[in-house]
């Protein structure tokens, strides 16, 4: 398939893999962060880590929208869904992530009208099918996804139509880098940028990881000849003593990233003075709401939001895997009391969490596996 | 970082479930280590996280197994349904299915012939040896492209006596229709009942109606039930797949689920796919009457060819090690599915076989599918394995192994 295939392409990834095992320097471990789920997916999904040498590790970080969910959000979404002709809309990747008292899938089978749609267009299409209800929109994702919900408000707002409203909980990828950066627990030698997130920012937002923090970044793909390849650009660099910003995923990140799509979430949205995360804490201006322009179209001042903040179980160590302290295994509860079917921990929700994607698809001894391969 | 951090953060309602599911754990693990010895328990204190940290790399292998082990403890356990409702997960064919199947129906039911879990059940009537099967259909929309929940309904049950060794003979038909129902879409749907029963040599012998208020239904439902006579001398079941057999499928996987969500018209994507919903009894008896290798046949429908691997992989104990660049996908299931960020492996299909077949039989189990209409692109995937038991692996087109686990639900698709 054209577009798939030559990124996927077995023979040029052992090439590339031989010369990143020909940059490793004898005796160093090197870490190095993909940022971003839609990566972690990726490693996993494609075997990527049978490539690595032993001394380069992958560190999943905290780039999974779902994953840094706090409960308590899930809570309010919930309270929201069950007031009265409220229509509550979100990805699908939302229906499992647990609150304090359950699931979008748990209300649902309550009674609540929870619907999965693919775009926040789908959401504003059921306004308009049901003037009678109140729609509201899930609002979750980084800057990938803001953009879509900034310009589904400019449309709704357009169109007058005043049953549609959402429920914001956009996050900034920097100040959660930031915040990562900061944390005196943590050794990274490099980070893999976020793609798609760079499709709107640009790549200029991360050039104070590699001028203040001495890291080189290189903003990446999403098919695993892409995240091969940045990974020997990163090595490249880190051989070479550089830390710049690289873009490798030239084809689709505008150094200066889309202005039509910053615009449009100025318009709409501001950052809020400080955002809870799930396992990181409150981080500052990490977040965004709703202009008080466009309060008609904000959920949060709408209805009552009990915004209860629900503590992380302590079990849980959520917090130390998004920040590469810990490998997914290595957490207390990981595949026993937290699993897939029963996530503790929003890292084991979405595909895209480091725990999840580790469980699905990593859970084996790679040194017994090999000798299954060969033999 | 500003502000508190979740781990210092102790005030606040908490989440009841998660501690009662810790407790659970931390019962059941405790009981476990006392069944199995002191010794081991030590180790499982070695594994906290600051200790963990500053070891030795070389040492994490072993770490790593111990962790693994801990986790195959933990899903061997009696499934329990903790939802105080039924969610849309627990029909989705996965892990969430699977937990209510045994936890509720097999524990109220159980008895030697439910127990195997297998498509259908083999009674021993008189002499002679039956299976009886029974399945619902629900599918939304009625009419698809390639079918309609008509020919669905005696596909899928021929297909589940016919994946069990016998020949389908008999069905009943159930129908719950919903107050306003067309009677030109019920015609429709009992034609193409009529003409898939004809083509799969069955007839429909008894049945029932029931209408409910508009509301209470989804237009109209549909449960079957078959019988067959086992005329082959043969004993299926995924319990008997051995190292070294072959994993074959009869054809390209994900039609039919594709199909479907694209016909919902909820993606607007469009593609030219129709839904592979056949009678495969036809095909099934060649296979049987050509070759005495094969252990075990599976139709792959809800939770897909991933959902009977795994099957196989549980019930022999075994491990099963497919290969990506063999199994075949159209290039427009494949790319609706990479657009979706779902996995063809777990996407639905209605007329493909999952045969696991002795080595020495699979070249000719092979030429014997290719030479039927159904399985003209009937390929081997991979094979069955020793170790590590229990587990489906995938050899990835890119290079790479990864595991093919069950899902919980429904594949949902990702966000971004």
């Amino acid at each position: 398939m054209r577009f798939v295939d030559e990124f996927r392409d077995a023979d040029k990834a052992h090439a590339l893999a031989a010369k990143i095992a020909g940059l490793c320097e004898p005796g160093r471990q090197y870490k190095l962060m993909e940022v971003c789920g839609g990566h972690t997916h990726t490693i996993y999904k494609h075997g990527l880590e049978d490539y690595l040498p032993e001394s380069v590790t992958l560190v999943h970080g905290p780039g999974c929208p779902v994953c840094v969910i706090p409960m308590g959000r899930v809570d309010d979404a919930i309270h929201l869904a069950s007031e009265p002709d409220v229509i509550m809309t979100s990805f699908g990747d939302m229906m499992r992530v647990p609150g304090s008292q359950g699931s979008f899938f748990d209300a649902k089978a309550e009674g609540t009208d929870i619907r999965m749609v693919y775009s926040p267009l789908d959401s504003l299409k059921i306004a308009r099918q049901n003037p009678d209800k109140r729609v509201v929109f899930m609002a979750i994702g980084f800057e990938t996804t803001t953009p879509s919900t900034a310009m589904t408000v400019l449309r709704a707002a357009a169109e007058g139509l005043t049953n549609f409203s959402i429920f914001c909980n956009h996050v900034t990828i920097i100040p959660a880098i930031k915040a990562i950066l900061d944390s005196p627990d943590l050794r990274l030698d490099g980070f893999i940028g976020p793609g798609h997130v760079s499709t709107v920012i640009g790549c200029r937002p991360y050039e104070f990881i590699a001028s203040q923090y001495g890291k080189p970044v290189v903003v990446a793909g999403f098919e695993p000849l892409d995240i091969l390849q940045s990974i020997y650009m990163l090595m490249l660099q880190l051989s070479e003593g550089r830390s710049e910003v690289e873009n490798q995923y030239t084809r689709v990140v505008p150094w200066d990233g889309n202005l039509a799509a910053l615009k449009a979430i100025n318009e709409v949205m501001e950052l809020r003075p400080y955002f809870e995360w799930r396992g990181l804490g409150f981080i500052s201006h990490s977040a965004m709401r709703m202009r008080p322009e466009y309060a008609a179209f904000d959920a949060e001042l709408l209805f009552q939001v009990p915004g209860v903040r629900v503590a992380d179980p302590k079990a849980c160590q959520c917090g130390e895997v998004l920040k590469g302290v810990l490998k997914p295994w290595e957490c207390k509860v990981f595949g026993t009391a937290c699993t897939p079917e029963t996530p503790i921990g929003t890292c084991m929700v979405s595909p895209e969490g480091a725990c999840a994607a580790y469980y699905n698809y990593g859970r084996m001894n790679r040194h017994r596996v090999v000798e299954v391969s060969i033999s | 970082m500003t502000g508190r951090t979740a781990s210092d953060a102790g005030t606040g309602p908490r989440a009841s479930w998660v501690d009662e599911a810790l407790r659970e754990h931390e019962e059941q693990e405790h009981e476990e280590q006392e069944h199995a010895g002191h010794e081991h328990a030590g180790h499982e204190h070695a594994g906290h996280t600051g200790a963990a940290m500053s070891r030795p790399t070389t040492a994490a292998p072993a770490r790593e197994q111990q962790v693994l082990d801990r986790i195959d403890r933990a899903r061997r356990r009696r499934p329990k349904v903790r939802e105080e409702r039924i969610t849309m997960s627990h029909g989705a064919g996965g892990k969430a299915t699977r937990t209510l199947v045994e936890a509720i129906f097999l524990e109220a039911f159980r008895n030697p012939l439910l127990e195997p879990l297998e498509d259908a059940a083999q009674l021993h009537l008189n002499g002679s040896r039956i299976a009886l099967t029974t399945d619902s259909y629900v599918v939304s929309p009625l009419f698809f492209p390639g079918g309609d929940i008509g020919d669905l309904a005696v596909n899928g049950t021929v297909n589940d006596l016919a994946v069990s060794g016998a020949t389908p003979l008999y069905l009943s038909a159930g129908f719950i229709l919903e107050e306003g129902f067309p009677v030109a879409d019920l015609n429709r749907i009992v034609a193409s009942m009529k003409a898939a029963a004809a083509a799969a040599g069955v007839q429909v012998v008894t049945g029932d109606t029931k209408v409910v208020q508009r509301g209470k239904a989804d237009g109209c439902y549909i449960n079957t039930a078959g019988i067959g006579v086992m005329e082959h001398d043969v004993s299926l079941g995924v319990a008997t797949a051995r190292p070294g057999d072959a994993v074959i499928v009869s054809g390209p996987i994900g039609d039919h689920g594709v199909t479907i969500m694209l016909a919902r018209g909820e993606l607007d994507i469009e593609a030219d796919i129709v839904s592979d919903t056949a009678a495969m009894n036809g095909m099934i008896a060649d296979l049987l009457g050509a070759t005495t290798g094969v252990r075990a046949l599976r139709d792959a429908t809800r939770g897909g060819v991933a959902t009977i691997l795994n099957e196989v992989a549980t019930a022999a104990n075994v491990s099963v090690v497919v290969t990506e660049d063999a199994i075949p996908v159209r290039t427009e299931v494949r790319g609706a599915s990479e657009l979706l960020g779902i996995d063809p492996m777990y996407v639905a299909c209605e007329g493909r076989l999952v045969a696991i077949v002795d080595s020495a039989e699979a070249d000719r189990a092979l030429e014997v599918l290719r030479g039927h209409p159904l399985g003209e692109q009937a390929a081997i995937i991979g094979h069955i394995a020793e170790e590590p038991p229990g587990i489906v692996l995938l050899k990835t087109a890119f290079g790479g192994t990864r595991i093919v686990d069950l899902l919980v639900g429904d594949p949902l698709p990702r966000i971004c």
